[in-house]
């Protein structure tokens, strides 16, 4: 059905005539957190989108020019809250690498299982949060039993199920849960025995087909242009993967695959998230039996100071490529720090592929771009 | 290419341009009249630097820096972050959101919490902070010797109801 | 033995026999208010409830368990709140047009009740046109949608019932056209004759596959009539946040959503009566032993077991699929459905002019 309709390119023909501009948010369903786009439509048709930024706008970037390089780190769990281990591991990792420590084997194998968990969770709340944009309720709930599974790990492991700060300079917080590999295993397990179920539920239904082919569709030249990464550029086949460009942790000794579609359109994007959620378990696989015995967190001093200088440290979150870049004039604190978040750039991209297209698109597309608001306004 | 190809390169553009390899990444310094065509040529053939990934501002209290990361997503490995000083009374810079769709976003965001102004971008407007606030600010300060913006990045920016003083 | 039928019949024998026949009319007429009333506001707790366990089952959860035994008041109580909540009525709505537009909906809903047969010879009104009746009277309840979302003077609100109205006027058709089919081949639009005609088999069995085919289409096209997903387009809620009732809270709100249940709950009545042989039991062929024991299930009973069993299959779909656009939704219709309804008349014509059902 989707090939049938025509995706109006230049909205520029419709005319001033029957414009109504709506507000989609702060507050609305689809929006998912406080993100406020003003729309302009022709009918059904959509003409434009601005978005409107700065509702959960909490200025972390002055806030973290007051924190000492230990604090600093406990904000970024605020970002991108789906991704918060990510978060905490760049910061853990300029650290490290503006100030040459050591960091034991153990904590950077705990920290690459803790990355992809987290990566696994988050893309399944996505699964869950796209499918319901497009009013399928019940993915929702299936993707939760399995998101539920890494919370209760995080749980264990760190006390928390959502910004977890478990991740510090020079390694881990704490030791991991004695039972921490039994219950990896057991997600694994239950992971690929269920993952099937709401894939069947969604991937291959006719209406999530034609709602999401076609639509929302972005050139690999606009995704390099609109900064684009993360999943919504390797939809559109560019290859983007920090973990690959330039590995960190214990990334370097796993064998996994750079997913990459061509399509481009929100399909491609939702069949990209799915096959990483498998990557990132063939990774876990390979490292949870591997753990090594040691010291989980290395020698550093109480006082963190950095060199006089500038770092920055990229890293592949959920949603793309996740930047910290710090310029330091040798004190405690940041000088100068920023974050640059994938979910921002992806934004962007927004007006450019949804217009022309019906508001029903617009879900399918925003659900796809993945938008997390807190990481977008920071 | 090599830092050393790179920098020979690039001073066949901009002969003016200072480097510093003491970072991760190799560091250009370029006059902000430069800037855009350094980018153009940054961004052509043969370095197909099409990747700006992150573009943000940086202020010294003497001057803002603006600090632009590029990459190519041909050769990943290939990272170059070039800076430009700004005067800080009076920041003006040329917009690169002709040649980075990304920067039109990024160009907004340092416009309204550095107060730089890009020339020539479609849409230079708040984007994170309110609109208002801007104005009823330039407003209160009309009456004093100097105007002085919202610009809440910038190092003299004071809030006495939200920032607590350390 | 007790049924419907006799308890209707010595009331009515009782009333005309102690009463003048016009006091008689006026109380019979009292009290089959009183008991659609109370069938609205029975069915509208009960359907509210089996949704929300029907939902809770497909989606791996309990469901409502806290009120009440198994959460069987649940509804109840939520009923409870809407009454209590205030009726609210944007400053710059159509005030008048506003309040009106859900009693519309709902005085649409209660109308289609009056030739459904709830059980043998029980009715309120056996009209002899029964079937267009229905067709007709239920396109109205578009008119309460459209003026809910025009007098709410909200944009959500508008693109609602715009979108609402499209998907109406278009569903019709083809609802319509599955329903003639059961009309050719039984000679009449009187409901009771439509049930009658099915004692020796319902007409999904006895009328061979194009039958099947306005079956299916009539589920469709009825899902979309009544706004439910997957063409739930009218109140799309991750698009128009509630779409046609966005501004409507309390009481208000309540009638649109009971309204909402009460059209599924008839256009499954009316689904069971044309196609599944309404109240009949389910007789095979000349097994008589077996056709005798149905026979003992009494008649309100197939006729509910029935209606619920559409009205399960109306919500699995609720919960299994996700939305179409409103371009497919119309592309659907009119390109899809309607050719195949006209064609499937057709072939029906020629399958009851040549006697070629059982």
């Amino acid at each position: 059905m989707y090939n049938q309709t025509e995706i109006i390119k230049d909205t520029t023909d419709l005319g001033p005539d029957g414009e109504l501009v709506i507000n989609m948010g702060p507050q609305h369903p689809a929006t998912h957190g406080v993100l406020h786009l003003v729309v302009t439509l022709n009918g059904e048709t959509i003409k434009k989108i601005e978005p409107h930024l700065g509702y959960i706008h909490r200025s972390i970037e002055k806030m973290c020019e007051r924190l000492s390089y230990r604090q600093f780190i406990y904000v970024t769990s605020r970002m991108d809250y789906l991704s918060s281990h990510i978060n905490n591991t760049a910061c853990a990792l300029l650290i490290e690498k503006g100030m040459q420590i050591e960091v034991p084997e153990r904590a950077k194998v705990v920290r690459t299982i803790l990355n992809e968990l987290t990566r696994i969770a988050s893309h399944e709340l996505w699964i869950g949060a796209m499918a319901m944009d497009l009013g399928a309720f019940t993915p929702f709930f299936y993707a939760f039993r399995e998101r539920e599974m890494i919370t209760d790990i995080m749980e264990d492991t760190c006390g928390a199920r959502l910004t977890m700060n478990y991740i510090v300079p020079g390694g881990l917080m704490y030791d991991i849960h004695p039972n921490f590999q039994t219950k990896v295993k057991a997600f694994v397990k239950q992971f690929k025995e269920k993952v099937t179920e709401y894939e069947d539920l969604v991937t291959g239904n006719i209406i999530f087909q034609s709602r999401t082919k076609g639509v929302g569709v972005l050139t690999a030249e606009d995704a390099i242009s609109y900064g684009c990464s993360g999943p919504v550029a390797r939809a559109s086949g560019v290859s983007c993967d920090m973990r690959k460009i330039a590995p960190y942790d214990a990334y370097d000794r796993v064998e996994f695959d750079e997913v990459i579609e061509t399509a481009g359109d929100s399909f491609a994007r939702y069949i990209v998230r799915v096959k990483e959620m498998n990557q990132s378990i063939r990774i876990i696989e390979q490292l949870i039996d591997n753990i090594p015995e040691g010291e989980f967190v290395g020698k550093t001093k109480n006082v963190l100071k950095l060199n006089k200088g500038e770092f920055y440290q990229r890293v592949e979150t959920a949603r793309g490529e996740f930047g910290v870049f710090i310029v330091s004039e040798g004190g405690t604190t940041p000088y100068r720090i920023k974050f640059r978040s994938p979910g921002f750039s992806n934004l962007s991209v927004l007006n450019h592929i949804a217009k022309g297209s019906k508001i029903g698109d617009l879900m399918a597309t925003m659900g796809t771009l993945d938008l997390v608001i807190p990481d977008i306004d920071r | 290419m090599t830092n050393e190809a790179i920098k020979e390169y690039i001073t066949q553009h901009a002969p003016d341009a200072t480097y510093d390899e003491t970072g991760e990444w190799l560091n250009i310094v370029v006059e902000s009249n430069q800037l855009k065509p350094l980018a153009a040529v940054l961004h052509g053939q043969p370095m197909q630097m099409d990747f700006l990934f992150c573009l943000t501002c940086v202020d010294y209290t003497t001057h803002l820096t603006m600090v632009y990361h590029f990459t190519a997503t041909k050769d990943r490995s290939m990272n170059i972050v070039i800076k430009t000083n700004l005067d800080r009374a009076n920041p003006i810079i040329e917009t690169l959101c002709d040649i980075w769709r990304t920067a039109e976003f990024h160009e907004r965001e340092v416009f309204e919490m550095f107060g730089v102004t890009f020339l020539h971008h479609p849409d230079l407007r708040n984007l994170i902070l309110e609109e208002e606030t801007a104005i009823a600010v330039d407003e209160k300060k009309e009456g004093g010797d100097e105007k002085k913006g919202y610009w809440p990045l910038r190092k003299d920016f004071e809030d006495p109801i939200n920032m607590i003083k350390l | 033995m007790l049924s419907l039928e006799s308890i209707t019949k010595t009331t009515q024998d009782w009333l005309f026999a102690k009463f003048s026949p016009e006091i008689a009319l006026t109380i019979e007429c009292v009290i089959v208010i009183l008991l659609c009333i109370t069938l609205f506001a029975v069915l509208g707790l009960v359907l509210v409830l089996l949704e929300r366990k029907v939902a809770a089952r497909i989606q791996i959860r309990l469901g409502p368990n806290r009120v009440g035994p198994g959460g069987i008041f649940q509804t109840a109580a939520d009923t409870l709140k809407l009454i209590m909540k205030e009726g609210l009525t944007p400053d710059s709505a159509d005030k008048f047009l506003f309040n009106l537009a859900p009693f519309i909906v709902m005085m649409v809903a209660m109308l289609l009740l009056a030739p459904i047969a709830f059980a043998k010879n029980f009715q309120i009104w056996d009209i002899n046109i029964g079937v267009l009746y229905i067709s007709a009277v239920s396109s109205l309840s578009v008119i309460g949608i459209l003026m809910a979302g025009w007098a709410s003077n909200n944009k959500y609100s508008l693109l609602g019932a715009m979108r609402s109205g499209a998907q109406i006027v278009s569903y019709e058709l083809s609802a319509g056209f599955a329903v003639l089919t059961i009309v050719v081949l039984t000679g009449s639009l009187r409901i009771s004759d439509i049930v009658a005609s099915q004692e020796n088999g319902w007409w999904l069995f006895k009328g061979h596959i194009p039958v099947i085919i306005a079956f299916v289409l009539y589920i469709i096209a009825v899902t979309a009539e009544t706004n439910r997903a997957p063409f739930d387009l009218a109140e799309a809620e991750s698009e128009l946040t509630a779409g046609f009732h966005t501004e409507y809270s309390g009481m208000k709100f309540a009638l649109f959503f009971l309204a909402e249940y009460i059209n599924i709950f008839i256009v499954c009545a009316i689904g069971a009566t044309l196609f599944l042989g309404g109240w009949m039991p389910l007789h095979i062929g000349h097994w008589d032993g077996f056709n005798h024991i149905m026979d003992y299930i009494p008649s309100s009973v197939w006729f509910m077991g029935k209606t619920f069993f559409l009205i399960f299959v109306i919500m699995w779909f609720r919960w299994t699929f996700p939305r179409l656009r409103v371009d497919q939704l119309l592309n659907l219709e009119w390109k899809y459905l309607l050719p195949i309804s006209l064609f499937n008349l057709l072939l029906v014509t020629v399958i009851a002019i040549m006697g070629w059902h059982f």
